[in-house]
């Protein structure tokens, strides 16, 4: 289980501070599928940072599994926003997918399947041997997320991991997240921009504010767990939970708007 | 094939009009071509090869391989570690500020006249680029590659060697090419003070023994000996930065 309670940064460099994470409290359980929204700047990838233990909060704790986050803890995988720059330019898209799985001490022909399977799932079989610069920017987020399936966390963080493909991969990796979820059983915090994507995804959906961030609203979508591209988006609760979410982050944003002005005055 | 002529296209011009002009030379310091090259053939023989130029090489080889492996040791280490980097950074600078064929004499105080010497200056000489662009290339590493390693437990000798290092090798690289051409220099030099054989020794004695279309044969010899380095050089390294040319070209593109 995954608890983030009341977590702050504030970012500071020299005399210009930045409150990315004013207070923020809600809890994933072991398993659960739940995505993240919010407007663009209000501390998203700040969050996924200090879950995943490469950031240290300001304030507040992160528990997985009970334990407090430190440092990044095992078993935990993160596919990163700047997708391009998390991939290592002098390893061939094989090696970029099997590094940590190395480190795992796993063995070299489970390493292989894992590799292949991975590779595979996201639609890039045959491109083992090319380096990441080789690839558009559509292929290499999805070298990034071959690289945390392959890796078999008990935890996946995801940062607007689908955002440089295309929309009809873009679809096909949705449901790939969640037959893999399904099948691995992993606990998935999912960041998108898209609200669509967060209902169509996520069994809950957790909206933050705009910067001073807090949580917004929190909804559980109350969909049949097994849903398709065509029926589930065309499902009348789909779009009143969409209408909620699309609400809820139009007001995070109005919240924005009047929190700027009045700091400028 | 066009590149070889790119290559060789500017020095054959130039022989070519060092031969033209120097043709009717009477002066003794600078005989015509022709009788230099006469000399080289008659200088350079595979004895000599053997009991001047090898030698030589050798010493630069091991000075150049001590500094190599040196910087790179002590520039990660500097270069991973901000208060180290923070105490150390301005005396860096003030020993690489230090023109080392001043210290030769320095050195053969304690060092002697031998090969120990010779290799001491050249490693003196050379360490400090390889270790200045190890500390720049190390500290520039990508954020986003260091947080991707560490949130998948790449760590210790696995993030040094498969992350760290292979980041900052470019940088790497170019601190390993100016230090060979300083590796040439002071080959040369520390033999010029106190030897008896080698390279720079041999151009010393003919030009004490006013043997001076010898004099520039070795000249000669030694031009083009760095140039074979650098060539040699050019092509390792090619071939271990092919992805980050690759890289390069890729984004120059986009
Ligand atoms: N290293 C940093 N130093 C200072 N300020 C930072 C740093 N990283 C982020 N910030 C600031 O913190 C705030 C939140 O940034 P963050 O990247 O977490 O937003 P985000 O929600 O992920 O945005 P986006 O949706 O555009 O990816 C921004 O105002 C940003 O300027
Ligand atoms: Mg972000």
């Amino acid at each position: 289980m995954l608890e983030v309670s009341s977590l702050k940064k504030v970012y500071r460099s020299g005399a210009r501070e930045v409150e990315a994470l004013r207070d923020l409290t809600f809890t994933v359980d072991s398993g659960e599928l739940v995505c993240l929204v919010g407007p663009s700047g209000c501390g998203k990838t700040t969050l996924l940072r200090c879950i995943a233990g490469l950031l240290e909060p300001t304030g507040g704790q992160v528990r997985l599994d009970g334990r407090e986050v430190s440092g990044p803890p095992p078993g935990l995988a993160m596919v990163f926003q700047e997708y391009g720059r998390s991939l290592f330019p002098w390893m061939s898209v094989r090696d970029n997918v099997e590094l940590p799985l190395k480190q795992k001490k796993i063995t070299r022909d489970r390493r292989k399947t894992l590799v292949e399977q991975a590779l595979d799932a996201v639609g890039l079989a045959g491109t083992e041997s090319a380096y990441p610069w080789q690839l558009s920017g559509g292929m290499q987020q999805r070298v990034a997320i071959a690289r945390a399936v392959a890796y078999e966390p008990s935890t996946l963080l995801m940062d607007e991991p689908f955002a440089a493909v295309d929309a009809q991969t873009r679809a096909d990796l949705e449901d790939l997240v969640r037959a893999l979820w399904q099948r691995l059983e992993v606990t998935v915090l999912f960041i998108t921009h898209d609200i669509d994507e967060a209902v169509y995804l996520g069994q809950r959906v957790v909206m933050l504010s705009s910067s001073p961030t807090v949580v917004q609203d929190e909804i559980t979508v109350d969909l049949p767990s097994t849903r398709d591209q065509l029926h589930t988006r065309a499902d009348p609760r789909f779009t009143e939970l969409r209408t909620h979410v699309y609400e809820q982050i139009q007001a995070a944003k109005r919240g924005l708007q009047l929190g700027g002005a009045g700091a400028s005055s | 094939m066009k590149r070889v002529a790119y290559v060789l296209g500017l020095p054959v011009v130039l022989f070519a009009a060092w031969y033209l002009l120097s043709a009717g030379s009477e002066s003794f310091y600078a005989p015509p071509l022709s009788t230099i090259l006469e000399s080289f053939g008659k200088t350079w023989t595979l004895d000599r090869l053997g009991t001047d130029v090898v030698p030589s090489l050798l010493r630069l080889v091991a000075g150049y391989a001590l500094a190599a492996v040196i910087g790179v040791a002590v520039g990660v280490t500097i270069g991973l570690n901000r208060r180290v980097r923070a105490t150390v950074e301005p005396v860096l600078e003030f020993f690489r500020a230090i023109p080392p064929p001043v210290l030769v004499p320095v050195i053969m105080l304690f060092a002697g006249i031998g090969n120990g010497m010779k290799i001491i200056v050249i490693v003196f000489g050379c360490v400090w680029p390889v270790l200045l662009n190890t500390v720049e290339g190390v500290r520039a590493v990508d954020s986003v590659q260091i947080d991707t390693a560490k949130a998948y437990g790449i760590s210790g000798p696995a993030r040094l060697g498969r992350v760290i290092l292979p980041a900052a090798s470019p940088q790497i690289a170019a601190g390993l090419r100016q230090a060979l051409s300083i590796a040439i220099i002071l080959m040369v030099i520390s033999e010029m003070f106190a030897a008896s054989n080698g390279l720079g020794f041999t151009i010393v004695q003919f030009q004490r023994s006013f043997a001076i279309p010898e004099m520039w044969s070795g000249i000669i010899l030694l031009g083009l000996l760095g140039f074979g380095l650098s060539l040699l050089f050019r092509l390792a390294e090619g071939r271990a930065l092919r992805w980050y040319h690759g890289l390069r070209d890729a984004q120059r593109r986009s």
